[in-house]
């Protein structure tokens, strides 16, 4: 019982990260149309801005600050030098020019800090662990990044559903053409979502720095379960986003840690365990391949 | 694909003849200016070519954008190495069919099998349209790659080693020239193939699919079956690949089917030119080129393509068909 309920905070752990990706990503597809690859390289900059600053400074909340900082100013940078000028364009030509931009960062980033993987500590404030229920200790850094994905998902909601640059994101996600020719400047409002997407990118990766190594490439490698979870949810949908991520995240860390065990009732110990590690690793993507076949639009899809 | 009068097909089927020609010397002028690992180079490019010239059938002129074309690639790949296997071991290909180590049985298997993936993931998937069906190309070419990482008996991770080159006829397919021709000769035939393909009837339906979906299904045209189609000859034409990959490595991997490999493919056509015949081989020649001369100048290269592929796209559109159509042009004036 301890073992399951350890094994579901580990998803929800999982799906706040993967929620603070994919909300950015899904705003950002839903209300300027742009498909972006180099989220990821936003998460891995937010990572490695903090992990520099954490290190030389100590601190945790100029490591914070740094991150975000970092992710935010670079995801605005590349709004203002390359995507704008490809809002216009076919998505595959997005595709190829955040494609450019994967190459560039990751090559970069690995001529500055190397290829080796960067071990974070967990700030002292957030060290030690708790116990939510008898027999299960649980570290409270884990517990703090649900905590702030609880707070984001809410601030996020009422950004968007209760303020007037929230209304305008929705009227731009359902109807983009509309609010250009309402007179609003569209142009900002990009760059803001843009940043905000960066920022929230910044954030996991801040986050995600004492839980994983640090190190060139992270970024592809959650960007592509970012996207399942933004086509899951709805694209353009933040709710959606934050379901999706959910449900992406205890999937993939129940059937990693359980499965081993079910099938190893049926086989030889080894064979089990590689088939286990394939299947459990392929249950994200058939529970994509589900929802979309049932509803191909995704959960809450934000275009009606 | 814009229509052109039937007088440029002359200029257009000499062009081809002249390529050809060029191609065909090529291993020769290799040799000769002492550089014979060039056409082992060309070999490669020439397969990535048809696969990526497969894929932009279903991309360029079906609009399907499909981002697990890797899954087609690595089947086509495995096909030829387990049955090879197979046929060593006097076993059975994936339990059901017998092994062989000749390529004139192994090419029409690869081509079966990936046209009949392409046939099951295109009736799922073309139930959605846009990003979504994207992602879930994506998604089914996932599922292969995890499959086959976690299958022990096909090598798992480590994937799979080819003892021997597959055989055709007496040819010596130890030596790169016989693959370079053997490549070379399938490039051109899927070149023609597909070429066949988009000036037929199917292929202007299919271009008006693209165009306008139900403006074609109030003239009377079901879309559905025409992008089916699509998905599955361009499946069938990367399965050739793959195999023929596999056959000049002598290795297959999970890395065949990875996602990374759909975004290659992907980014080929884009460089080259979407909905064009020869782009997809301009952009193998130029993504695997440029790796190659700039990876053996710097190990940073990386840094270097990401810009150069940037400038392409925000100047260059259409990719570098657009860009030489648009030079050409200019000079004609």
């Amino acid at each position: 019982m301890t073992l399951v309920v350890e094994q579901l905070l580990n998803g929800v752990q999982l799906g706040v990260m993967l929620f603070l990706l994919a909300a950015g990503l899904t705003l950002v597809f839903g209300v300027m149309g742009i498909i972006n690859l180099a989220h990821g390289s936003l998460y891995m900059i937010g990572a490695y801005a903090a992990a520099i600053v954490a290190e030389r400074s100590g601190s945790t909340a100029l490591a914070l600050v740094a991150g975000l900082g970092a992710a935010a100013a670079f995801g605005v940078l590349v709004e203002i030098a390359v995507l704008r000028r490809l809002y216009a364009r076919d998505h595959l030509d997005q595709v190829l020019a955040t494609f450019a931009l994967i190459l560039f960062v990751n090559q970069a980033t690995a001529m500055l800090f190397g290829r080796q993987p960067i071990f974070v500590a967990v700030p002292s404030l957030l060290q030690g662990s708790i116990e939510p229920i008898p027999g299960l200790t649980y570290p409270v850094f884990r517990i703090a990044v649900i905590v702030v994905g609880i707070v984001v998902a809410i601030g996020l909601y009422v950004l968007i559903n209760k303020t007037r640059i929230g209304m305008l994101v929705r009227a731009g996600a359902t109807h983009r053409q509309m609010v250009r020719a309402l007179g609003v400047d569209v142009r900002l409002l990009f760059t803001a979502v843009f940043g905000l997407g960066a920022l929230l990118a910044g954030l996991a990766g801040v986050m995600a720095g004492p839980i994983l190594a640090v190190q060139v490439g992270m970024g592809e490698q959650i960007l592509i379960l970012t996207f399942v979870v933004m086509v899951i949810g709805g694209v353009g949908s933040v709710r959606g986003a934050l379901l999706g991520a959910l449900m992406v995240g205890i999937v993939d860390t129940l059937m990693r840690a359980f499965m081993p065990g079910l099938l190893r009732g049926l086989m030889a110990g080894a064979d089990a365990d590689a088939l286990a590690a394939g299947l459990s690793s392929m249950g994200i993507y058939l529970l994509m391949a589900i929802v979309l076949l049932v509803r191909p639009r995704g959960l809450f899809p934000a275009h009606a | 694909m814009p229509e052109r009068p039937s007088s440029v097909r002359r200029p257009a089927a000499l062009a081809f003849c002249a390529v050809l020609a060029a191609l065909t010397a090529f291993p020769f002028a290799a040799e000769s200016i002492g550089q014979p690992a060039l056409t082992s180079l060309m070999a490669r490019i020439l397969i990535y070519g048809i696969a990526a010239a497969s894929l932009n059938l279903a991309l360029g002129y079906g609009g399907l954008v499909s981002f697990g074309h890797a899954a087609f690639f690595g089947l086509g790949g495995y096909v030829a190495a387990v049955m090879a296997q197979a046929a060593r071991a006097d076993g059975l290909a994936f339990g059901i069919l017998p092994g062989s180590d000749q390529l004139a049985i192994v090419i029409p298997v690869a081509m079966a099998a990936g046209g009949l993936l392409a046939l099951a993931i295109g009736a799922l998937s073309l139930r959605t349209s846009g990003v979504q069906f994207i992602m879930i190309t994506l998604a089914f070419a996932q599922m292969l790659f995890y499959l086959f990482a976690s299958l022990k008996a096909y090598g798992g991770d480590d994937g799979l080693t080819m003892r021997r080159r597959l055989e055709l006829g007496q040819l010596d397919m130890r030596d790169d020239k016989t693959i370079y021709f053997l490549a070379l000769a399938m490039a051109a035939l899927v070149y023609l193939v597909l070429w066949r393909v988009v000036i037929s009837r199917f292929g202007r339906a299919l271009a008006g699919v693209r165009q306008n979906e139900s403006r074609m299904q109030a003239i009377g045209i079901a879309p559905l079956p025409y992008k089916l189609v699509a998905l599955t000859i361009s499946g069938v034409g990367t399965a050739i690949a793959g195999a023929l990959m596999a056959n000049h490595m002598r290795f297959v991997s999970p890395d065949m089917l990875h996602w990374t490999k759909s975004g290659e493919l992907m980014i080929m056509v884009i460089l080259g030119g979407v909905g064009t015949l020869i782009g997809p081989f301009l952009g193998a020649a130029t993504l695997v080129g440029l790796e190659t001369v700039l990876g053996g100048v710097t190990e940073n290269w990386p840094l270097y393509l990401g810009p150069i592929l940037l400038a392409v796209v925000l100047y260059a559109r259409g990719g570098l068909t657009g860009l030489l159509g648009a030079v050409l042009s200019r000079k004609l004036r």
